[in-house]
């Protein structure tokens, strides 16, 4: 064993249930190293940072760090034994000041009172080790995200933390940002502190890594040196030998005369997109593909009329759409990118959230029609496949991908003439992934329009007749999905 | 719909329908309190006249305008609001069709100018509630007692007597056929009610606006407007409850609804409606107000002072809500 390796896993396994998301984990991170993770949606990262920082406890295997073997019972055991994790959803509290988030829960005492002063003071020492002029009296809430970002990592240095994880630290970062987090992160480097940071931004890991590791399938698949290799390698790594998928593309007759469905006239919102003007015609399914945060949800939310774009217009044959219950009259659905939090209400049931948006069409006068909803929806429930015992089980009860074709249902009940879906399959097991393909290519053979926007390439190049390439809210490119050989063609293209 | 037909391909999974869904004994915690409430008080002072017609029509008359602002509150509540204010609207209303009629424009005129009242009171709830985004419960916190002080100053606190029989008989003093007629307004509110909230679109999209406001919007509901409608029915509700404790006493007061609007939110949640919204039922807020004005009068039956009264009502309460808990999901 060499000692350079500051921590070490040993065949670390780790399954739900009974699908195994860790297999083997073998990984040795080395003391001041900057080290890149990548890998797909469910290729077993995140569960792999949980394990290290003690959220979950591991199958078997054994954690090594600095040549002793650790047992994480909770994440307190991870805190001490110095690994820390920079979240990619800030977990500060907004209302307190910076000092009083950075020794949370360890505040400085003198005698039984705060020493509110020590706080400040030695909040101030460590940011200005970092190199950062943030105001340790500051609320949290009137500080830049970028700035909540130096409050976590000064947070977990004040723990002695040896370790850090950083999962898409710059994703919700500006430019200059984004060059001060690198600046701290060498500054860090340079102090011997080793950095495990997760990454879709080839670019990036380039720039700022030592070297880089990539997981696929719940293993790890790759490590090297990144002077050694080329973004080429890397998504080769990812991708694997043949994309040996169930999702197979199919070249589908297209009517180029077919009528312009959704029409969107360069459409601008200030941070998010810029100048945007695209459509789709009848029966035509067209991928939009970006990085998280290139502004593919804001768009959809444009088209959907949840939020409109101060300038620009989102016509539906012909139709200017201004509001959402304009757009839904018109015709368009929207499965939303967050299923728990826009898609639907989990306390009610499959029933009613099916009914929700359809209460024009189930209604006698003011009334629902119970009947006719009831009917309808064990239609859908069969059609779809939704496993549950009851049209009155409580959504919340049943699994992602059910979750996500009641929020289909509720929208194919309208024949809708445009179906948006923004990350349609996050969450959501290969079985009902396949089937959700499958009704997406049926609608648009019916000829309903369809616009697809997904993290998973593979899932774009299954469905999409011509994807369009968002880069930092600007689009860029539009290709033809016959002209695109390989998943490698569209990771090159949104990598900016 | 056309799509539905061509849009099935996967061989679909069995699927078995279960014809009920399960018993959720916590939905009907309101009703066994109230039946246990109910056999207690007949056991033990069933000889003292708690079971006599009349002593049972006295519990539905005083729970009367209690029961009308709770069934109002349910909707509110039901959309994820709260309105403080109702008590103060009821106050508003009576003095304002006292004054109405006392000024000689008749019992149409007055009544109209009550409700009206407590309309514009919800009015300017859910202005500032939907339109500057400021939380109900500030809102309503402030205009509760702006509404109040406004109760008092219309006649520097002085009671509006109400001469007009009609307006008496019809609102809360007389009886239909055997019923007082305050029972029967709160029927007929139960009815409404219940029917607006479980059978119309416009309750669903009540449910929905307060179980999710993004996922509603996300579906086409107009939640603002959902909003402001919950709150133009809780200050109207008010006004009419307002109607009726004139009615009764034959006098509008500025302390009318006093604290009405905290029996109400009691009523609501002890009949099993959720207090962060989504979930509600109208029948059971009847019930939950039929329980608190039950307890009160078994207690006063038994010689309870006031003091007793309010510690034991206060504590069966918390019990009942305490029983009637989902347990917390994660």
């Amino acid at each position: 064993m060499a000692i350079s390796n500051i921590l070490e896993t040993r065949d670390i396994e780790k399954s739900f249930g009974s699908i195994p998301v860790l297999k083997r984990v073998n990984f040795a991170l080395q003391k001041g190293e900057v080290h890149a993770f990548m890998g797909g949606n469910g290729a077993g990262k995140s569960t792999l940072m949980k394990v290290l920082t003690g959220i979950y406890t591991r199958d078997s295997g054994e954690i090594v760090i600095n040549g002793t073997p650790h047992q994480f019972a909770g994440p307190r055991d991870a805190e001490a034994a110095g690994i820390a994790m920079i979240f990619q959803e800030l977990s500060l509290i907004p209302t307190l000041t910076v000092a009083q988030n950075i020794f949370l829960h360890r505040e400085p005492r003198s005698g039984y009172f705060l020493n509110d002063a020590e706080a400040v003071r030695r909040s101030r020492e460590i940011l200005a080790d970092l190199g950062e002029d943030i105001d340790p009296t500051a609320r949290v809430e009137d500080i830049s995200s970028g700035a909540c970002q130096m409050v976590e990592i000064a947070k977990a240095l004040s723990q002695n933390a040896q370790i850090l994880i950083m999962d898409e630290p710059t994703s919700s970062l500006s430019e200059h940002e984004t060059r001060s987090l690198f600046r701290i992160v060498r500054r860090l480097q340079s102090n011997g502190i080793s950095i495990i940071y997760i990454s879709h931004r080839m670019a990036e890991i380039f720039e700022i890594c030592d070297r880089v590791t990539v997981m696929r399938d719940g293993a790890i698949v790759f490590t090297d040196t990144c002077k050694n290799i080329s973004m080429q390698v890397l998504i080769d790594a990812m991708l694997g030998p043949g994309t040996g998928s169930s999702l197979q593309w199919r070249d589908r007759k297209l009517n180029a005369d077919a009528p312009v469905v959704l029409d969107v006239a360069n459409i601008t919102a200030a941070g998010s997109y810029r100048d945007v003007s695209f459509h789709v015609r009848a029966g035509e399914i067209v991928g939009l593909a970006g990085l998280m945060g290139s502004g593919r949800t804001e768009i959809a939310q444009a088209i959907f009329g949840i939020r409109r774009p101060d300038t620009g217009t989102v016509q539906l044959n012909g139709k200017t759409i201004t509001s959402t219950q304009e757009a839904i009259a018109a015709g368009v659905a929207l499965v939303p990118e967050s299923r728990r939090r826009q898609g639907l209400i989990l306390d009610h049931s499959v029933a009613e959230n099916f009914l929700l948006p359809n209460l024009d069409v189930f209604k006698t006068g003011y009334f629902v029609d119970e009947r006719r909803t009831a009917r309808k929806i064990l239609d859908f429930i069969k059609l779809l496949g939704i496993k549950t015992d009851s049209p009155d089980k409580e959504v919340h009860e049943l699994s992602g991908g059910n979750q996500q074709k009641v929020v289909l249902s509720k929208w194919l009940v309208r024949a809708p003439k445009l179906l948006i879906l923004d990350e349609p399959t996050l969450g959501v097991d290969i079985g009902a992934k396949s089937d959700i393909v499958e009704i997406v290519r049926k609608l648009a053979d019916n000829g309903a329009a369809v616009l697809v926007i997904s993290s998973e390439f593979e899932e774009l190049l299954a469905m999409s007749d011509r994807i369009l390439i968002l880069q930092d809210g600007n689009l860029t490119n539009q290709l033809d999905r016959r002209n695109i050989a390989s998943e490698e063609v569209l990771h090159h293209a949104v990598q900016s | 719909m056309p799509s539905k037909a061509n849009v099935t391909t996967t061989a679909p999974t069995p699927v078995v329908i279960a014809k009920t869904r399960q018993f959720q004994w916590r939905d009907f915690v309101v009703y066994i309190f109230f039946a246990i409430v109910l056999a207690f008080f007949a056991i033990t002072i069933g000889d003292k006249g708690f079971l006599t017609v009349a002593n049972l029509f006295n519990i539905t008359r005083t729970t009367s305008m209690i029961a009308i602002m709770a069934i109002a509150m349910t909707f509110v509540i039901a959309a994820g609001e709260l309105d403080l204010s109702i008590g103060s609207s009821a106050a508003l209303s009576a003095l304002v069709a006292g004054l109405t009629m006392a000024a000689g424009y008749g019992m149409v005129a007055g009544v109209i100018a009550g409700i009206l009242s407590g309309l514009a009171v919800g009015a300017l709830n859910s202005f500032f509630v939907t339109f500057f985004k400021i939380p109900s419960f500030l809102v309503t916190l402030g205009s509760m007692q702006l509404i109040r002080g406004l109760d008092m100053r219309v006649t520097y606190t002085k009671p509006v007597a109400i001469a007009d029989t009609t307006f008496t008989n019809f609102f809360g003093s007389g009886k239909i056929g055997p019923l007082p007629s305050l029972f029967v307004w709160s029927l007929v509110v139960v009815v409404i009610g219940h029917i607006i909230l479980r059978y119309t679109t416009f309750g669903r999209q009540v449910l929905a606006a307060g179980g999710n406001p993004v996922a509603a919007r996300y579906s086409g509901v107009p939640v603002d407007r959902i909003k402001i409608y919950c709150f133009l029915v809780s200050g109207g509700a008010g006004a009419l409850a307002g109607l009726l404790y004139s009615g009764m006493m034959q006098t509008a007061r500025y302390t009318f609804g006093t604290g009405a609007e905290l029996a109400a939110i009691a009523a609501v949640i002890l009949g099993g409606t959720s207090l962060f919204g989504g979930k509600a039922t109208v029948i059971g807020t009847f019930v939950g107000a039929l329980l608190i004005g039950t307890i009160n009068n078994g207690l006063i039956i038994m010689g309870l002072d006031v003091s007793e009264q309010m510690m034991i009502a206060g504590g069966l309460i918390i019990v009942a809500v305490a029983f009637g808990r989902r347990p917390t999901k994660t």
